[in-house]
């Protein structure tokens, strides 16, 4: 399965890039853009069919490695992988 | 003493330590590849600063899953000193050993400087021959210091007096509670961003740091 992995700052977290993000857009004349957070998304393909285990081994990878659990919350999103 | 210095790919502050090291206790320590799966007996351990991994994904953690890193941490656990050293304190943040972890500056910016630090803890291994709340100056050199912890890890931290280093006035880089270096709760694995290393003779911009790898050498007697 493929598997999509959103990694984002924990809401509090202070996202300094995010901030520069958003005044970058305020001076190209984006108004009204509030909240910018930057994050990581990851694609990863994986031997298994199965939705309910592959999630378990891809949670694990987050947990151990994708993302930092103090600041940062993940989101993995599943799908089959179409064939070639 | 018998130290050793872990090198990671994108290590480079790895010979500096070794020569700070080599200083203070006059023998020179065991480089060690980070693929080596087994350390030899140590009285201490030392993670250099660097770019380990180029950074990739997050200061240290790649470095943090290198095949050494699991005796490294076995050996943290039944009590071997270990100092980590800037990318050394994001990998024992990664790997576990140390609370919290080491943000991105809040400016945003690579700070290369001498800092003031007030020594919080002159009580551990790493920092008897430092006064208690004494200012010394150490250099910086980072990207990625800004310590983070939730409050309650930070509520831990200072009821269990472990801050051993703080910035003094404004912490330049944005830590919480202007923190610089964190022990652990057994105080024998400390992870600073300051470089003591850089900072151990005159002619190298001050001597302050000289003290940390001498304290070192006095308190585990070898």
């Amino acid at each position: 399965m493929k598997a999509k992995v959103h990694i984002t700052l924990k809401p509090g977290v202070l996202d300094p890039q995010g901030k520069a993000i958003e005044q970058a857009l305020g001076n190209l004349g984006f108004q009204g853009v509030d909240e910018v957070r930057q994050g990581k998304y990851i694609e990863l393909e994986i031997a298994e069919t199965d939705a309910d285990k592959a999630h378990a081994r891809v949670d694990a990878m987050c947990a151990k490695l994708l993302a930092n659990t103090v600041i940062e919350n993940y989101a993995i999103e599943l799908e089959p992988v179409e064939p070639v | 003493m018998k130290a050793a210095v872990i090198v990671f790919p994108g290590s480079n502050c790895d010979r500096d330590a070794a020569v700070a090291l080599q200083a203070a206790s006059g023998r020179a320590p065991a480089m060690i590849w980070h693929r080596e799966t087994t350390l030899p007996a140590l009285d201490l351990i030392v993670l250099p600063g660097g770019f380990s991994y180029g950074d990739y994904l997050r200061g240290g953690a790649m470095a943090a899953q290198s095949p050494v890193m699991r005796d490294v941490v076995a050996k943290a656990r039944a009590g071997v000193p270990v100092l980590g050293i800037c990318n050394g304190f994001q990998v024992l943040t990664e790997c576990g050993l140390l609370p919290g972890v080491l943000m991105r500056n809040r400016d945003l910016k690579f700070l290369c400087r001498d800092v003031a630090l007030s020594v919080e803890r002159s009580d551990s291994i790493f920092t008897a021959g430092y006064e208690q709340d004494e200012i010394v100056r150490i250099p910086i050199a980072h990207n990625e210091g800004n310590y983070f912890a939730d409050t309650e890890t930070l509520a831990e931290l200072e009821g269990e007096s472990r801050i051993a280093f703080r910035y003094v006035g404004a912490a330049p880089n944005g830590a919480r509670n202007n923190i610089a270096g964190v022990l652990d709760a057994s105080g024998r694995v400390l992870g600073m961003m300051p470089h003591p290393e850089r900072a151990i003779e005159e002619a190298l911009g001050g001597s302050a740091g000289a003290r940390l790898f001498e304290s070192l050498v006095t308190a585990l007697a070898c």
